[in-house]
Formats: structure tokens, C-alpha cells, sequence
């Protein structure tokens, strides 16, 4: 079923469905304010000229923020879409404003991201003839997307988007690709938008097996020690307050992945802690312990799962996903659900028994206690004397902010020891690249997370010294759009995770490990965003707390230990119980 | 252990969907060793058939991986016993070696080869069959020289009775909104 909507966009909603004629730049903008996109991030370019010529007429309804580079403009939508569960909407031109945009396609593929792009392309009689700004855009990201598509007509134009914005937003959400050439957005046509919400290759939301939900209720009303993992799946399908529900009535203890940290409270009393390489010690060792792994909405990824031959073999696998694809792709499931996480979470809850597990709780209360002692403790107190540890500077702003901001972060040390000490509690979030692991991440996504939520929530990036020289321009991007982002930048002056390897697996041979650092307390300020820098312990209250209260953005640089290692870690390859504390 | 699988894709005639089917074999460094691809009994739906060589747990993930492509209507992997299939082979060969006695005639008749054109220089031979009886004639022709030899991709039909137009029926259904969770 198709549902026809107005021709003309938000003030006009009423207005009969009588076709206008209008350019295919025009059609592009009101086809996007059909879709209630109010935000896009972009930069502008030779091919995409004529539709950012027509946002020129639409700057009431819809925002553009102007990004220094297209990576940025991605990233940003990025954190946009994580924010808010909206489509993230991007601009490029072609050629290197297309190909800038291939980091953040990959990284919103791996990490279901909802993103449009919408890309310039020279005009259609060029295609082919290595035009000036020309690339072969379609090809090139048609592995890092969902679906992507080449317009070279007008008439093109608003089916197109409406399967762009449907795809990119349904089932596993992931990143769309739009390639427009220049004469499709000059050409006239007759403008009619219809929403689509079917297309028959594709299916969003396969209807569930009442069979396999009844063999899945089974399995977890026999269990005796079952453990629940728990991935972003749940927060795409807006499943938290299902999965709460479906906690409180089993009783099972929960463990979510680095995407899923905001799925479920982390200080609940169920709550056993994060999954993977640098998650918690009871979660990764109960994994080898537990008669019943529950997945869900989660891909069992390699950074959670270690060796796939000695992971969980003692335990019966119950797989409740979205992704058909997903499910026996790398742990095979005795049971599998194919279906969104809330839906299962609707039928299962009546189908599943109210139970306790008083002795199977002692187990992670134990290894609680052993991570508590031998690594937590350490992390978090301040000892006089020594340098400020990352986990300290998290651990007292997730206190700060009671765990109700918005974080995000970069990719490295300080990326786990944010998703350990930032203790999500429901409605904040955790925006960071988990599948990719893109460094250059944190503050162009901080940027689009801020922009979407405004005054709404504190949003908070942490960023490694390394990571934020990848895409440091778009402070350019806070200078502009004002988006009051608090950079907590953590200095060690290392690429601190690679020389952790190093350390531990390559005799301490630090390779092009040691960055020479520029001013950036100077740096910021030259972007006119207030800058402060602490390197003793006995400032830091004083500077989280101006951060924190600071209406406008905000740059807190902390120079941490050079030399600290995250712990605990199962090595790469390693077995989850294997996991090192030292 | 690594098997022969013959896949069989049934897809929306779109530009582009060739490539997204071969990224994914190419990710995971597989070959493709018979590619053919042509519209089905029903219109405007197009049927490709590959052959690879991988592990049981492979085939099964690539189909997946296939089939969750928008475009991809259905996929599907067979075992050599699963399926009755067939290739075509040209052969070139110079009309000369027709000439020293009837060995080569006794070779296109002792294979069921046709002759498609007689030219002053040359002959084209046509062989169906499996890939080991076209090769075979190649062989016994190879010392009368072939000037050249083509074949094409596998082709394949299943052997179970379920029509292409009850899975569409069922996709239909199936990519219908019904009571979901639409954001």
C-alpha cells in the first residue's frame, strides 16, 4: 500500500495532490521536508549546485549546517540519527565530496545507522568519460550500503527518496546513497510525492514463528543459569521498556555489547556489565558458564565473541534477531527468533516463567568483586602523586551528570574506558563507532548529536588526542552552528590503544605510537570555543564543573597517564573466560 | 569440506544488482567459476546461475547475504543431485581436418555435436552437455587443432515442483506492512 501525501511540504499539508511543476533540484528539498527532515549536514560542490540553489528557497523549513569536510558532514548525521532514531540526512558533491563520504557509509553499515546521502554527479552525458569531480560513486559504495541508487532524470526524483527514506529507516536501519547528475536536478518535471512503505524485495519485518517463539520460551523457563546479551537491536526497535519488563519478570542477568550500553539501566541489580575484549570480567567469563546465551538484537561480532570454537560450547544459543543474515553467521543458534527485538519481546513475555537465581547471582557478584579489586578501584581513585587516569575523569562525570547525557566518543583506550565508567541510565546514550571503529568519529558525531537535541540533554564527547586531530576541523562547524558540545579531550600523547598492543604483544616496541601535539587549548580558542587545561588532580573538580556549566561549547583537555593499559582485555582470538586482568 | 554449489538468484531487473551479488563473494575471496544470467518464466523477474566452490557453512551464509540485498528477490543453493543442468560449448576448428578421413566425423557423431556453419577455412561445432563432456570433445578435437573454443555458463533447473510465481506470492505477503513496529 502506498500512501499518497501532499505535493507540497509542511505548510501546505492540506492542499489537493495536483502535480507542480518544478526542477528536480526543487523536487529534491520538498521531498525531504515530505519525509519531516528538518536537519542536513553538507558541503556544497559543482555538481550539487543546482539543489543547494534550491535550498536557498527553503531556509525557513529545513537546516543545513555547512561541515569543513564531508567525512564531518557524515559522521555528524551520523550522531544526528543516533540521537534521535531519525534518518541522518547528508549533502556532497561528486567525485571527493562523494568519496569523503565512504568512512561514514562503512561506518553507519556496520553500526545500522539510518543515513540518505544524497551526492552531485556530473551531468548524465558525461558518465563515463573520467569527467571533471566524476567517480564512480554507485559502485564504489555499493558495499557500504543498504541500498543506493543513480538518478539521471528528474522524473526519478521522488520515488527514489521515498524508498531512500524507507529503506534507510526500517527493518536494520543502514545508510542510503542517492547519486544525482546535473542535469536531473536542472530538468522540470511534474511534482507528486508518495510515500512508500513496500517494496517486494524487501522485508522489513519478517512475521514471527509462533513455533520458535514457544521453542525459545522453553529453553528459558528450563534454564538454570541463563545469561541475557543484549545489542543495539533493542534500542533501534525502541524496545527498552519491553526489555525492562521481560528483566523484572525472569530475572535473568543482562550484559549488552559496546552498542547496546543504553539498552538497558546500567546499575540495575540485573545488570552484569559490558560484553567483549574490554567489557566487564563476570559477563565475558559467564559466558563460558552459563547453560543459555540469549542474544538479542546482536550479531555475536568478534570483538564480543573471542575464539568462536571454545565460546559458549557448554551453553544452549538462543539467537533473537532482526538480520536473517545474522542469525548462524558466527555462533550457531539451538533456537532463533527472526524478528524485531520488540515484537519478540511482546510475545515472549507472556510465554516466559517469573523466576530468581539467587546462586547463579553470587557467580557474577564474585567476579564483580575480583574486577572491583583488581582493576575498578584502580581505574577510578585518584592517587596522589600520579598522573589522572581516564577512568577517573568518566567515572566522576557520569556522577556529575547522574549518567543522563549523551555521550559519545572516539575510537581507542578512552572509548572502552568510557563505555566501563559512563553508567548509562535510560534515555541517555551512548553514540560511538563500534563495528568500524572510525577514528575521527567523536567530534563530528558529537557535533550532529548536539544539533539534534539542543537544550534537551548535555552532550558530552570523549576523545583521545589522536582521534580528534583525524577530523579537528569541524570545530570549524561548532563555531559556526554554535552546537554547545563539551569535548573532554583525553591526553596521553600516544595512540594509546595500538601502543597498549605494542606493550603487551610486540615487546614494547612503540611504532609511530608518540604524536607530536599542537597547543589545543590554543587551537580551540582560535575556533573562539573556551578551552581549558588540567593536568593535576587537584583541579579537576574545578574543571569539570565550569564544563559542565558552561550554556556554550566547551573544550576540557585532561593529561592523563601516558602509559595506562585497559584492563581487563581478552586478547584477540583469546577465549572470553580467558580474560586478562593485568 | 569444499563442495560444488549451484546457486540459483531470482532478481528485479535493476542496474547494479550484479555487482552487489559479486561484492559479496569477492569480500569473502571466492571465485566465481560459471556465471549466467537471463530474464525467468516470469517477466521482468531476472534468474542467475553460479557455480562456486565453497565449505556447506559457507553456502548457507552467502545466500543469506544474497538474499537480504533489496533487489535480491530470492535465493537459493543446490547439490549437484538437486538440480539437472547444462552448458554449451563452440568449437572452431579448420575445415582441413575434415579432410584426412572421417575421424573427426566419427567424433561429432560419437558425442551427439552438431555442425553449425561450413565455411572455405573453418567449422563451428556445437556441443551441450556437462562441463566434463564439452571439455572431453575439446580434448579429442585439440590434435586436429581448435582455432577456438567458448563455453558458456551453467545452466540449471531444480528439481522440486514449486513455482517461481508462489515464492513472489509469498514475498508480496510477505513485504507487506502489517501490525509492525515502524518507527
Amino acid at each position: 500500500m502506498e500512501t499518497q501525501v501532499q505535493t507540497t511540504p509542511t505548510k501546505e499539508k492540506n492542499s489537493s495532490p495536483q502535480p507542480m511543476k518544478i526542477t528536480g533540484a526543487d523536487a529534491v528539498i520538498r521531498s525531504l521536508l515530505h519525509e519531516d527532515v528538518d536537519t542536513i549536514f553538507g558541503y556544497v560542490g559543482g555538481a550539487i549546485m543546482p539543489i543547494y540553489d534550491a535550498l536557498f528557497d527553503h531556509k525557513e523549513n529545513v537546516k543545513h549546517h555547512m561541515v569543513r569536510h564531508e567525512q564531518g558532514a557524515i559522521h555528524a548525521a551520523q550522531g544526528y540519527a543516533r540521537a534521535t532514531r531519525k534518518t541522518g540526512v547528508v549533502f556532497a558533491t561528486s567525485g571527493p565530496g562523494a568519496t569523503n563520504l565512504i568512512t561514514g557509509l562503512a561506518d553507519a553499515m556496520l553500526d545500522s545507522t539510518p543515513l540518505v546521502c544524497i551526492t552531485g554527479q556530473v551531468p548524465s552525458a558525461l558518465l563515463g568519460t573520467d569527467a571533471f569531480q566524476e567517480t564512480d560513486i554507485l559502485s564504489m559504495s555499493m558495499p557500504a550500503t543498504k541500498w543506493n541508487f543513480q538518478i539521471t532524470r528528474a522524473e526519478e526524483i521522488p520515488e527514489a527518496l521515498a524508498k531512500a527514506f524507507y529503506f534507510a529507516n526500517s527493518g536494520r536501519p543502514g545508510p542510503v546513497l542517492i547519486d544525482i547528475t546535473k542535469d536531473a536536478q536542472f530538468a522540470e518535471i511534474d511534482y507528486v510525492y508518495e510515500k512508500i512503505n513496500k517494496v517486494r524485495s524487501y522485508i522489513p519485518y519478517p512475521k514471527i514463528n509462533s513455533q520458535d517463539i514457544a521453542d525459545a520460551a522453553k529453553l528459558i523457563n528450563e534454564a538454570k543459569q541463563p545469561l541475557l546479551l543484549v545489542g543495539q537491536g533493542v534500542i533501534l526497535s525502541g524496545a527498552e521498556k519491553e526489555l525492562y519488563k521481560f528483566v523484572e519478570k525472569t530475572g535473568i542477568p543482562v550484559a549488552w555489547t559496546l552498542l547496546g550500553s543504553s539498552a538497558f539501566p546500567n546499575q540495575h541489580e540485573l545488570s552484569v556489565g559490558m560484553l567483549g575484549m574490554h567489557g566487564n570480567y563476570g559477563p565475558n567469563k559467564a559466558t563460558n558458564e552459563c547453560d543459555l546465551l540469549i542474544g538479542l538484537g546482536m550479531r555475536f561480532d568478534d570483538r564480543v565473541t573471542g575464539n568462536l570454537q571454545t565460546y559458549a560450547k557448554q551453553a544452549k544459543v538462543l539467537h533473537i534477531e532482526l538480520d536473517p543474515a545474522e542469525i548462524n553467521k558466527n555462533v550457531k543458534a539451538d533456537v532463533a527468533v527472526n524478528a524485531d527485538a520488540k515484537q519478540a519481546l511482546m510475545d515472549l513475555i507472556h510465554e516466559v516463567e517469573e523466576k530468581r537465581y539467587p546462586e547463579w547471582y553470587k557467580v557474577f557478584d564474585n567476579y564483580k568483586k575480583i574486577e572491583h579489586d583488581k582493576v575498578i578501584e584502580n581505574d577510578v581513585t585518584t592517587r596522589p602523586g600520579h598522573q589522572i587516569k581516564m577512568g577517573e575523569v568518566i567515572h566522576r562525570i557520569s556522577e556529575l551528570t547522574k549518567g543522563e547525557a549523551v555521550v559519545v566518543t572516539d575510537v581507542g583506550q578512552h572509548q572502552m574506558s568510557a563505555a566501563r565508567y559512563y553508567m548509562n541510565e535510560p534515555g541517555s546514550n551512548l553514540i560511538t563507532s563500534g563495528g568500524l571503529g572510525t577514528m575521527g568519529f567523536g567530534l563530528p558525531a558529537a557535533i550532529g548529536a548536539k544539533i539534534a537535541l539542543g537544550d534537551k540533554k548535555e552532550v558530552i564527547t570523549f576523545i583521545g588526542d589522536g582521534g580528534f586531530q583525524m577530523t579537528v576541523q569541524e570545530l570549524g562547524t561548532i563555531m559556526e552552528s554554535g552546537a554547545a558540545v563539551k569535548i573532554v579531550l583525553l591526553n596521553n600523547g600516544y595512540l594509546g590503544m595500538v601502543r597498549q598492543w605494542q606493550d603487551l604483544f610486540f615487546e614494547k616496541r612503540y611504532s609511530m605510537v608518540e604524536l607530536t601535539n599542537p597547543d589545543f587549548i590554543k587551537l580551540s580558542e582560535s575556533y573562539g570555543i573556551k578551552a581549558r587545561q588540567i593536568s593535576a588532580h587537584e583541579d579537576l573538580e574545578d574543571g569539570l564543573n565550569e564544563m559542565l556549566q558552561s550554556k556554550e561549547a566547551f573544550l576540557l583537555e585532561v593529561i592523563v597517564e601516558k602509559e595506562e593499559n585497559v584492563f581487563p582485555m581478552v586478547p584477540a582470538g583469546a577465549t572470553v573466560s580467558e580474560m586478562r586482568l593485568e | 569440506m569444499e563442495k560444488e554449489y549451484t546457486l540459483s538468484i531470482f532478481t528485479e531487473n535493476k542496474i547494479g544488482i550484479l555487482h552487489r551479488i559479486t561484492t559479496i563473494f569477492t569480500r569473502r575471496k571466492i571465485n566465481i567459476e560459471s556465471l549466467n544470467t537471463s530474464e525467468s518464466e516470469v517477466r521482468g523477474v531476472y534468474r542467475y546461475t553460479l557455480v562456486i566452490r565453497v565449505t556447506p557453512e559457507m553456502v548457507e551464509k552467502v545466500v543469506k547475504q544474497i538474499e537480504k540485498q533489496i533487489g535480491v528477490l530470492k535465493a537459493f543453493s543446490h547439490e549437484e543431485h538437486e538440480i539437472v543442468h547444462q552448458e554449451i560449448a563452440l568449437y572452431k576448428v579448420p575445415t582441413q581436418a575434415f579432410a584426412n578421413g572421417t575421424n573427426v566425423e566419427m567424433i561429432i557423431r560419437n558425442h551427439s555435436a552438431h555442425i553449425l556453419t561450413v565455411e572455405p577455412q573453418y567449422i563451428v561445432i556445437e556441443k551441450t552437455g556437462h562441463k566434463e563432456e564439452t571439455q572431453e570433445l575439446f580434448r579429442l578435437l585439440e590434435p586436429f587443432g581448435v582455432l577456438q573454443f567458448v563455453r558458456s555458463g551453467r545452466v540449471a533447473m531444480t528439481k522440486p515442483m514449486k513455482k517461481l510465481t508462489s515464492y513472489l506470492q509469498e514475498l508480496e505477503e510477505a513485504s507487506s506492512p502489517g501490525e509492525q513496529t515502524i518507527q
